[in-house]
């Protein structure tokens, strides 16, 4: 069966391509820093060797639209286009082409929904920057075939908290029952607090730094019952309001499983928002 | 009230590097131009199917002829639907980085929690 070699959560940040790139006047002065943080977790990944990467990620109203909006989806397709004309225009982000691997996508869809979870399908899915700013942080070759699961973190009603720890707990079931000798990493961004088009956007840090110390906290040691205890969907509403997008970290700690404690915990206070990067080595880690 | 019909323009007129700029030169002709032809579109369908029923109401037309990002935010407009593309229309009116970005939330300042419910 497949091996599930590395659990990764990120944050996304659509800056960092820009950032990263920028040179001369151009370059902020955060900018050194984070690229050093961000190569460092690179390397989390790398030493893991992956053969395949499942990313967890939300569309932005990119192609998931109101008249038709799935809760959880799986992508099915052999290839993916990505990124789209208004990251483009605002981040700078690149137009990219990342292969599926499509086997796996079936034995997601399939077993899951036996398993209980009613997902959605794609067979001609356009990832956006939720996916592909791990695949720049983590895999900048864009090398390696991926399965995309987007969750609705965006267009309310949203599913409960638990139940994207509960999708994230099958999945690392899925991935495990996959009949192949294939190394698979999971890989799921979300956010910290956040808040877009509102009051407290843009200010010098995240806009609730205390709900990202006692985020971090939860997710570094594998805290799900201390994070389902405190976390509802209204309560998600006071740190921010896009702070939604911390149930993609939830997902993840489903993915990591109750208890396990992070591998690698790394943080940067940035402006906007607060970044956390997370890698959990459920074989142990590589030599 | 219409919030999807609101978020529906927010997004159709985001995702249209023409549409976008003809939003931002003439704000009132382009709501009534996209009320009155656009509005029922089906995207997700073939071309040339349409619904029949959606509309604007009036403060929602005059908040978006009036390039009005508070009272959107008021009405409960998708907040990421309207800053996207506000950013897009008004970023490059200033030199500062972020500046217009601070400025939009300067604006909605005097709004509290709950914010007004954006479900649709």
């Amino acid at each position: 069966m497949a091996q599930v070699v590395a659990v990764i959560a990120s944050t996304h940040h659509p800056f960092y391509y820009k950032a990263s790139t920028a040179t001369g006047a151009d370059r902020p002065p955060f900018a050194d820093e984070w690229v050093r943080k961000v190569t460092a977790f690179r390397e989390t990944l790398t030493r893991a060797n992956p053969d395949v990467l499942v990313m967890v990620g939300s569309d932005h109203f990119h192609q998931l639209w109101l008249d038709n909006m799935p809760q959880f989806l799986v992508g099915k397709a052999p290839f993916y286009d990505a990124n789209w004309h208004n990251e483009q225009r605002e981040f700078g982000l690149p137009r990219m082409l990342l292969r599926g691997q499509e086997d796996l996508s079936a034995h997601v869809l399939r077993e899951g929904l036996d398993a209980g979870f009613d997902l959605a399908f794609s067979n001609e899915l356009r990832i956006d920057h939720s996916i592909t700013c791990p695949i720049i942080t983590l895999r900048p070759e864009a090398d390696l075939p991926i399965v995309p699961i987007y969750t609705n973190i965006f267009a309310p009603p949203l599913p409960q908290p638990k139940r994207f720890v509960q999708l994230g707990r099958t999945i690392r079931e899925l991935v495990e029952s996959w009949p192949s000798d294939l190394r698979v990493a999971v890989i799921g961004t979300g956010h910290l607090s956040l808040e877009l088009g509102g009051p407290r956007q843009f200010g010098p840090h995240g806009p609730d730094p205390e709900f990202d110390r006692r985020a971090v906290e939860w997710i570094a040691n594998g805290d799900l019952d201390g994070c389902l205890s405190e976390v509802t969907l209204d309560s998600l509403h006071a740190p921010g309001n896009a702070t939604h997008g911390f149930m993609d970290f939830m997902l993840m700690m489903g993915v990591a499983g109750a208890g396990a404690k992070a591998d690698y915990v790394d943080t940067y206070d940035l402006f906007h928002t607060m970044e956390a990067y997370f890698t959990w080595y459920p074989q142990g880690a590589p030599a | 009230m219409s919030k999807y019909l609101l978020d529906k323009f927010l997004y159709t007129v985001d995702r249209d590097a023409d549409l976008t700029e003809r939003y931002r030169e003439d704000p009132a002709g382009t709501v009534d131009w996209w009320e009155s032809t656009m509005a029922n579109a089906l995207l997700n369908s073939h071309s040339g199917e349409a619904s029949t029923w959606l509309r604007f109401t009036d403060e929602e037309r005059a908040a978006l002829a009036g390039h009005d990002h508070v009272a959107l935010f008021a009405l409960g407009a998708h907040p990421f639907l309207t800053l996207t593309l506000f950013i897009a229309m008004f970023e490059r009116d200033h030199d500062e980085p972020l500046f217009y970005q601070k400025q939009y939330g300067a604006r909605l300042a005097h709004f509290e929690l709950p914010y007004p419910d954006i479900a649709t």
